[in-house]
């Protein structure tokens, strides 16, 4: 962190570490994206060149929005997606602000019940969440699975954010009782403010798992109504024949909502470490 | 009918007693200070009386009203924090408007109080700006000023100094007293600087582990502390104690005489080495080690010249020896 203390050559071999993970991590998809410009025989033919005037073709795009029910699928990724994070953000931030800022009997084993979900995964109960969710009538509902993914997020969600609250200025959630504001008023107005980079940080690691979800939108809403763009994209996987094409364009048009979820949260996390707080 | 009364207040934090028995009247108008040593239960106390801590026991009343279980807003009290608290997302108009505007009161009368709170503390230029464009001294004057508007029975303050530096520190004191006398309110304030608890109380509570050791005003603290702890705690420098046989040819287990009621000489009645000396300009103090009492401090005139090393007598002044029994207790008195 201090600048003028760490020499020029170390912080440059950090940065050629950090530049060698990026390209790592950015590979697989830029090969997705460069050969999603590309007509099939191109795919296979020279898969790790860029797409020039021969190969150029944009059949799989074409094939994707041709079917009009991807708009669907990303409309249903989208309001699962988007549900969740919202869910998550709102449930755990209560309850991280419960555990931490209030004394009640089982507090702590509370929080380390909410911490157990972090070392189970949640696929585990998947059988059990299917006989729920078929008794409630939740198959093939958006809900059912917002449900299942609030589950999924709540537990880091209340981790992350319960360290953040505890170090909330004491001080000023007493000043506010002191004028007269409600448990809830202190919460929304003063505390979720304060917090609101560790907010930005918990939607972002909510947000991805949940997007490239294939197991529960497969399991527990497969029904056309309900899919999602990562189980809509495997309709072009076939058995015998799978088209790549189509396969490579609809992850590709997968990637940008995401991408854009990503950068509307990173904005908030910087502007929430800016806002001036107590002292 | 007192602006404050404490009735055997206890406080336990689990199995943890931190106060243990507390009563305390505070007349209306006064400014009563609590000092005593960190973790020694002042800032749970001042809680215990706003509100924001229930009392395991014991009855609280403010301006004659009973307020167990009271909430804080509805107390008639208002609080200042070391930490100032002020409100980020709100401009310091509304910092200080926020308590009014919860409480219902007209908008007019809102800004009129804060009119007035704000032409005390000359806070008139900043009421448009938050609280991160302020400086720290700045803060706190919002922070008394929101304290202002609310025209509380009671006012409470946290150490509210401790976070500026020795400048406004002396600045933002002689306001808080000035403001004391304008406004004549009940003011109850926690401090553990000594000058602070002398200069603004009219009546200090000297606290140690939950219990009061003493109330008065800070000359009665002084010349007269009840036991050896009120007697070591008020006063700087410390008073110098010493044990033995000084101590039993007076009758007493243990005496104590303050660095400023000795007298330095040639000889004295008791005598020792000069270990250290610190000049302060106004004052110096001489680090005398005296065989058999151990190190004793005494203040003498400002531009005294005293070599280290050098042998120096100690004679207590007429009256000003301190004398305590083997409990700790002040005889005689
Ligand atoms: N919420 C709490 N839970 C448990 N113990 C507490 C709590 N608040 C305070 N205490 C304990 O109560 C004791 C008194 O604390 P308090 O804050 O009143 O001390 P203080 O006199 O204000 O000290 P300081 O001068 O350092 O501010 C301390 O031992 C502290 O550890
Ligand atoms: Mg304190």
């Amino acid at each position: 962190m201090d600048r003028s203390r760490s020499s020029p050559l170390g912080r440059g071999l950090v940065h050629v570490a950090l530049l060698a993970y990026t390209a790592l991590c950015l590979a697989p998809v830029l090969l997705v994206v460069v050969n999603s410009f590309k007509s099939r025989r191109a795919i296979f033919a020279a898969p790790l060149t860029w797409p020039d005037a021969s190969s150029f073709d944009l059949v799989g795009y074409r094939t994707v929005l041709g079917q009009g029910v991807f708009l669907n699928y990303f409309i249903n990724s989208m309001i699962v997606t988007v549900g969740s994070i919202a869910a998550v953000l709102l449930f755990g931030a209560m309850a991280a602000f419960a555990l931490s800022e209030y004394r009640f009997r089982l507090n702590t084993a509370l929080g380390l019940f909410l911490a157990l979900g972090i070392m189970v995964p949640i696929r585990l109960g998947t059988v059990s969440i299917l006989q729920m969710m078929v008794a409630a009538r939740l198959v093939d509902t958006h809900l059912g699975l917002i449900l299942i993914y609030t589950a999924q997020g709540l537990p880091v969600a209340v981790f992350i954010l319960s360290e953040f609250m505890q170090g909330v200025s004491k001080d000023l959630k007493d000043a506010g009782r002191i004028d007269g504001l409600g448990e809830y008023t202190i919460f929304f107005r003063l505390v979720l403010p304060l917090v609101r980079p560790a907010l930005a940080t918990v939607a972002v690691f909510t947000m991805v798992p949940i997007w490239n979800d294939l197991w529960f939108p497969l399991i527990v809403a497969p029904g056309e109504a309900t899919r999602t763009v990562t189980l809509g994209a495997q309709s072009f996987i076939g058995q015998f024949v799978t088209n790549w094409n189509a396969v490579l364009a609809a992850l590709t048009l997968a990637i940008l909502p995401v991408l854009a979820l990503y950068l509307a949260f990173s904005r908030q996390l910087i502007r929430g470490i800016t806002a001036g707080a107590v002292k | 009918m007192g602006a404050l009364d404490l009735r055997a207040i206890r406080k336990s934090f689990g199995a943890i007693d931190v106060i243990r028995g507390v009563d305390l009247e505070v007349a209306t108008g006064e400014f009563t200070v609590f000092v005593g040593p960190s973790g020694c239960g002042k800032s749970t106390l001042l809680r215990i009386i706003a509100g924001l801590e229930d009392q395991t026991s014991g009855d609280l009343s403010i301006a004659g009203r009973l307020m167990n279980g009271v909430p804080p807003a509805k107390r008639g009290i208002a609080m200042v924090f070391q930490s100032y608290a002020l409100y980020p997302h709100l401009t310091v108009e509304g910092n200080m408007g926020l308590a009014l505007k919860q409480e219902g009161v007209e908008r007019s009368a809102i800004a009129a109080r804060i009119a007035r709170a704000s032409g005390l503390l000359q806070l008139d230029p900043l009421l448009s700006r938050r609280p991160a464009e302020l400086s720290g001294g700045q803060r706190q004057r919002v922070a008394i000023g929101r304290a202002i508007v609310r025209e509380p029975k009671l006012f409470l303050f946290d150490e509210p100094l401790s976070n500026l530096d020795a400048a406004l520190r002396v600045g933002t004191r002689l306001e808080i007293a000035k403001l004391h006398r304008q406004l004549g309110a009940t003011m109850v304030y926690v401090t553990h600087d000594q000058v602070e608890a002398m200069t603004l109380a009219d009546k200090i509570v000297v606290l140690r582990a939950g219990v009061v050791e003493q109330v008065g005003s800070p000359l009665d603290l002084y010349r007269r502390p009840a036991n050896r702890f009120v007697a070591g705690f008020i006063g700087s420098p410390a008073m110098n104690f010493a044990e033995g046989e000084a101590a039993a040819r007076v009758g007493a287990a243990a005496i104590g005489v303050r660095p400023e009621h000795l007298a330095v000489s040639e000889d004295g009645a008791w005598t020792g080495t000069l270990s250290h000396a610190e000049h302060l300009g106004s004052d110096t103090m001489l680090y005398v080690d005296v065989p058999g009492m151990g190190l004793m401090t005494a203040r003498v005139g400002g531009e005294d010249d005293h070599a280290i090393g050098s042998r120096v007598g100690l004679t207590p002044r007429d009256g000003r020896i301190h004398r305590f029994d083997a409990e700790g207790r002040t005889i005689g008195g």
